[in-house]
């Protein structure tokens, strides 16, 4: 059997591609791509929350924001392994991010602007991305679902403690509920936007989803996510911010207003309040990082000399 | 060229763990790392959280040599080859889309 | 002796926090990702040090106070860490040369805790000692590599152990309340602590290509309460919050 009818059986019985397996050109690019920038946005996301660390208000909601932000250090880590498995380095895709050719979630470049965001960043922003990474666990790339799976397993904690931040907010005092509640207002719709533009809009789903990388629409997503959020808004006693929000007897959905898509193009295009200070802070980082990564290099040469010459 | 990473100072790492109560080693992912004692370090935050009476291998990833029982593609050279059919860091030409 | 062990307890438990609050500034910020993970993990148990530590000198004062109140209400003069940990991050080198001294000192004061007569500080420093072990081990690791790396990497390790090593002096001095609680085997006498943390010093150094610095040691002071002006700003960014709605809960 040669290459592309073994990767055609795989892909219609549903089973694993290997790195060591033959794939299409275009299948592979497009897992470099979509695997790298998951991977960005993990280490982007790191971020928003991080600047809260050292402002947590208890001492346990700075360890458990800690471990959160640590974990996505780790997610970006276990997905970069995954996507060198396709030939590519890590530096090579971290040039690509700082040279703005690869992209990162868009809901990155939006401000964190009170401790609610915590919450409203795990119960919302966490919540979309565990609806699309769940299928993931199925993609037909295997490093990529194994990847998948790990992150999985760790995620399910993050979107519990945004959840719990809002809960115990909004029961609180004024004050905090007023901040719970502003912080729902302003990251509701950023996170409907998470799950891309419209399936007639989409351009990569069709192939994506005969690929067996992607298994359901971005709409279907987006639906799934609403249909969530609102009874799980009503426990925490904050209101979304959608006039239009009404359940549908017919379709056992729930109807939502209008997303705007204009918003999601500038902010995907770099025009977000926060996409400059993400890039620079992650930037900057990387170059204040130089010296040292050049000697723990030069320490491991000047090692294996010394051990050569022995 | 000014600013490039010497990529091959941080070189990849593949990591095997064998869970507490485990029988084996598994491969759990991979790592950069500049030399064995910091890439076993690593594997532990990173791969284990630090728990205890986990054991941690860590092999340079060019070490291993790889073979599949059943190689789908015919022009593999069944004696055994890379663990990624794909060479690592290759160049890629500037401008191309990634 | 009660009030005593309150002291000591917070002593180490602010010690601990304090040092935590710099290392959680280096999420995002780190050289590496591998790095910001080992990083947050040593700031992680070190937040977790502090957490038992001031949980255990709330119960024993008997006020009610519990680690917030402790971490969160209290004052610059009422803060009891040493100046070390609250200096700041830097860049990579110094970070590493108050790791370096401090984890190095943390691991004797664990080491000889775990033999306390108090059977809660035993037990924070068995746990402790475990971690410590670790966050030494990573210095040392980066010390050697900073140290007998490039000539940039040497450079900076060594503007930040000369930076710090003023501040080392305050490890090992003891007051009235150490005095008294090692007496009765309850803490760890500082005086003590010194050989080993000499020698594994010594021995990192060297092997780093690094000078040990030999300026003086100031005086310790925040045993009393008197810290640098960077304690201000870090309380300032750490309580903030927790004090504009007071009473609440988080």
């Amino acid at each position: 059997m040669d290459g592309q009818a073994s990767f055609d059986a795989a892909i219609a019985t549903d089973q694993r591609i290997e790195p060591r397996d033959w794939m299409p050109e275009a299948y592979r690019r497009t897992l470099v791509r979509q695997i790298a920038q998951h991977a960005h946005s993990e280490i982007i996301g790191m971020q928003p929350e991080g600047n809260w660390i050292t402002r947590a208000p208890s001492l346990r909601r700075k360890a458990i924001l800690m471990a959160k932000v640590q974990d996505e250090a780790g997610h970006g880590l276990y997905l970069y392994s995954a996507a060198e498995t396709l030939g590519v380095s890590r530096d090579q895709l971290m040039d690509l991010l700082h040279a703005g050719k690869q992209k990162y979630s868009s809901i990155f470049n939006y401000p964190a602007v009170t401790w609610a965001d915590m919450g409203a960043i795990g119960w919302l922003v966490d919540g979309a991305a565990i609806m699309n990474q769940v299928p993931l666990c199925r993609c037909s790339y295997g490093p990529y679902a194994r990847a998948m799976i790990r992150i999985c397993k760790e995620e399910s904690f993050h979107q519990r403690q945004g959840f719990e931040i809002l809960h115990t907010l909004s029961r609180g005092t004024e004050a905090q509920h007023a901040m719970a509640q502003d912080a729902v207002d302003r990251w509701w719709w950023p996170s409907l936007m998470m799950f891309g533009p419209p399936d007639d809009q989409s351009a990569h789903t069709a192939q994506s989803m005969a690929w067996n990388i992607k298994r359901h629409t971005n709409d279907e997503l987006r639906q799934k996510f609403v249909d969530m959020c609102v009874p799980q808004a009503e426990v925490l006693g904050l209101t979304l911010p959608d006039p239009d929000l009404r359940w549908n007897e017919a379709t056992r959905h729930w109807d939502f207003g209008p997303v705007d898509w204009d918003e999601l193009a500038r902010v995907i295009k770099g025009d977000g309040p926060a996409n400059r200070k993400r890039m620079e802070h992650k930037l900057r980082a990387h170059a204040e990082g130089a010296w040292v990564r050049e000697a723990a290099a030069a320490y491991a040469a000047k090692r294996r000399d010394r051990e050569a010459a022995a | 060229m000014s600013g490039r990473e010497p990529s091959a100072g941080w070189p990849l790492w593949e990591v095997f763990v064998r869970a507490r109560r485990g029988l084996s080693h598994n491969h759990v992912g991979s790592l950069h790392a500049p030399d064995a004692e910091m890439a076993l370090r690593n594997a532990r935050d990173v791969y284990t959280r630090r728990q205890e009476g986990v054991s941690i291998w860590v092999v340079p990833a060019d070490a291993i040599t790889a073979s599949s029982p059943d190689e789908k593609d015919p022009f593999f050279d069944p004696a055994g080859d890379k663990v990624y059919r794909h060479p690592t860091f290759y160049d890629v030409p500037g401008g191309v889309q990634m | 002796m009660t009030a005593d062990l309150v002291a000591y307890a917070q002593r180490l438990g602010d010690d601990a926090l304090v040092l935590a609050q710099r290392l959680g500034e280096w999420s995002s910020r780190a050289p590496e990702l591998e790095e910001d993970v080992a990083l947050t993990n040593i700031g992680l148990d070190l937040l977790g040090q502090a957490r038992a530590l001031l949980s255990y000198a709330g119960e024993v004062e008997g006020a009610g106070r519990d680690e917030d109140d402790l971490a969160y209400l209290r004052e610059e003069r009422e803060f009891t860490n040493c100046l070390l940990v609250e200096q700041p991050n830097d860049d990579f080198g110094a970070t590493i040369a108050r790791q370096l001294y401090f984890s190095t000192y943390q691991l004797e004061l664990y080491q000889a805790l775990r033999g306390s007569a108090d059977q809660t500080l035993a037990a924070v420093a068995a746990k402790a000692a475990k971690e410590v072990a670790y966050h030494r081990d990573h210095a040392t690791m980066w010390t050697l590599r900073l140290g007998d790396g490039t000539e940039e990497s040497h450079a900076r390790m060594r503007d930040g152990l000369e930076r710090l090593w003023p501040y080392a002096g305050e490890l090992f001095e003891a007051d009235e309340v150490v005095q008294r609680l090692a007496a009765a085997g309850t803490a760890a006498d500082p005086a003590s602590l010194r050989d080993g943390w000499d020698r594994h010093l010594d021995a990192t150094l060297a092997e780093a290509t690094l000078a040990r610095p030999d300026g003086r040691w100031l005086p310790g002071t925040g045993r009393r309460g008197v810290h640098s002006e960077h304690m201000g700003y870090l309380l300032a960014e750490l309580q903030y919050l927790h004090r504009l709605h007071p009473g609440a809960r988080w």
